[in-house]
């Protein structure tokens, strides 16, 4: 009897064991089979590793074993101003909810991944930019001339992604009486727009551009009154010593009309121009 | 130290913590009390004397057992609500939250269904034959001299099953039931990562505290209960 317990205190333990690895597996994104990089191409293994997102068309996407998105563009910028070839970066995921952690873990050099800057993070990592200047706005039908900005919501379905405060602030700020519908990802909400579920999406104004771009086939606009501003910045470990080469390949990137040219690629279709006033945005001191 | 937890207390008092165990709660118990009246009607059918009903019950609990529960979840919310439009509450909120204890009690429903079964094999089959001898047929021996047996003795298998059910609970985020415990924590932890042990601990500790007494209930009771031979 002992003995078989002892057999069942061990399978466990090794099942727990396998489910582990099974977790952190996913964690770590795609160590070799994220396409562009691959250390033994140039001798040296001194690439960079960026975290980027896998799943928001317009900014940081995976298609296939490439990377697309504004984001990307910037990243690919930035990396090659600081003396990386293309084939020296590494792409890996940064969900979230574990951008902080994967930045002091050392599993990612740098974070271009629709990151806001603000005082919150400010105290675990530092951050170079911004690089861009979004806002928050709303993603409808092309049709729908009902919902110019976020106080028609009244009464009105919303839908945005778990963990992001933007439908809140609508609710508490503009319209009371909305209803809410958070998913895990964009897609599904703008499945759930398509269906005539939810009346509108929300979240920053580029990546709503993107997912219009994107899954839209021309049914689906961005009404275009942002009213919020999140700064992306460039996510660093805390006392990194490249804040001031990022700004600087930054700077040299929006005065190039590279950066221009990225906006306009990643939204194409999406009939869509960042908010004027604000960008391009010019990098801020690194503290 | 005191910058730490005023921060600390802020980050309370932003995000309703105790709310988000709270709509756990709700859910585990609706979602039990569902799953506890599919699981007994599929047991009863596993164990009736006609062939088409226990095969249907084994359908059953082989296909939800089988099923991870957020494809559950996500299909009820994707294909059920979004592409059917099938709504059970005008209300948003109310409305995801009963999707979201369907889903809870058709998958439990199956593991119930084993729980009370493994629970009338305790039965011993002179009970059965008792009963058919003093002239019961099916149904009444199995409501009264069965299955008050069987569930006396499948006290600790469905106490294992609640336990797993308050904690699958928090897949009802794949339901959209977003303001629930395992959202709350993930929404923190995007925004005030400064805490991230703080706030991981919080709600680890939370589900400990919640656990523990359901584990020491059914122990307790599975002892008093139990039909003594």
């Amino acid at each position: 009897m002992r003995k078989h317990t002892m057999g069942l205190l061990a399978m466990a333990a090794a099942s727990t064991l396998v489910l582990s690895a099974c977790g952190s597996a996913e964690v770590g994104g795609e160590p070799d089979g994220g396409g562009t990089a691959t250390a033994g191409g140039d001798g040296g293994g001194d690439g960079i590793t960026i975290g980027i997102k896998y799943d928001q068309p317009g900014l940081g996407l995976q298609d296939g074993a490439e990377y697309t998105g504004f984001d990307v563009d910037v990243a690919r910028y930035v990396a090659n101003e600081l003396g990386y070839s293309e084939d020296q970066i590494t792409f890996k995921e940064t969900p979230s909810a574990n951008r902080e952690a994967m930045l002091q873990n050392g599993d990612v050099d740098m974070i271009f991944a629709t990151y806001s800057i603000t005082d919150d993070r400010k105290e675990v990592i530092d951050f170079a930019g911004p690089y861009f200047i979004a806002g928050q706005d709303l993603l409808v039908a092309a049709d729908n001339t009902d919902i110019t900005g976020p106080e028609d919501l009244e009464g009105k379905n919303l839908c945005s992604v778990t963990g992001s405060t933007s439908a809140e602030k609508i609710k508490t700020d503009y319209a009371e009486g909305v209803q809410l519908l958070e998913r895990p990802g964009y897609a599904e909400c703008v499945t759930a727009l398509s269906a005539g579920q939810v009346d509108a999406v929300t979240t920053d104004d580029i990546i709503l551009a993107g997912l219009a771009a994107a899954n839209g086939d021309g049914n689906l606009k961005v009404v275009g009154a942002p009213f919020s501003e999140e700064q992306y910045g460039v996510g660093l470990p805390k006392d990194s010593d490249q804040c001031e080469a990022i700004n600087e390949a930054i700077t040299k990137m929006i005065d190039d009309g590279a950066w221009e040219e990225a906006v306009a690629t990643n939204t194409e279709g999406a009939d869509y121009t960042p908010n004027a006033d604000l960008n391009p945005p010019k990098p801020a001191d690194c503290a | 130290m005191n910058d730490y937890l005023s921060g600390l207390g802020a980050l309370l008092e932003q995000y309703d913590v105790l709310g988000a165990f709270w709509t756990n709660i709700q859910l585990t118990f609706w979602g039990a009390l569902f799953a506890l009246v599919i699981g007994t009607m599929l047991a009863l059918m596993r164990i009736s004397p006609i062939a088409s009903l226990r095969w249907a019950g084994a359908t059953y609990v082989n296909v939800f057992r089988n099923t991870p529960l957020t494809i559950i979840m996500t299909f009820l919310v994707l294909a059920v609500w979004t592409q059917l439009q099938v709504s059970l509450a005008a209300d948003f909120n109310s409305n995801f939250f009963r999707l979201a204890v369907i889903g809870l009690a058709v998958y439990h429903a199956a593991f119930v269904c084993e729980s009370i079964r493994s629970g009338v094999n305790t039965v011993p089959l002179g009970q059965a034959e008792a009963a058919r001898a003093i002239g019961l047929s099916f149904l009444p021996a199995a409501q009264l001299v069965i299955l008050p047996q069987a569930f006396r003795g499948a006290i600790a298998p469905l106490g294992n099953t609640l336990i797993a059910l308050l904690k699958n609970s928090t897949v009802a985020a794949a339901a959209s039931v977003s303001w629930e415990t395992a959202s709350t924590m993930k929404t923190m932890l995007e925004f005030n990562a400064d805490y991230r042990w703080e706030i991981f601990a919080l709600f680890a500790i939370g589900y400990v505290i919640l656990v523990i007494p359901i584990g020491l209930l059914t122990t307790w009771l599975s002892q008093r209960l139990a039909v003594k031979r």
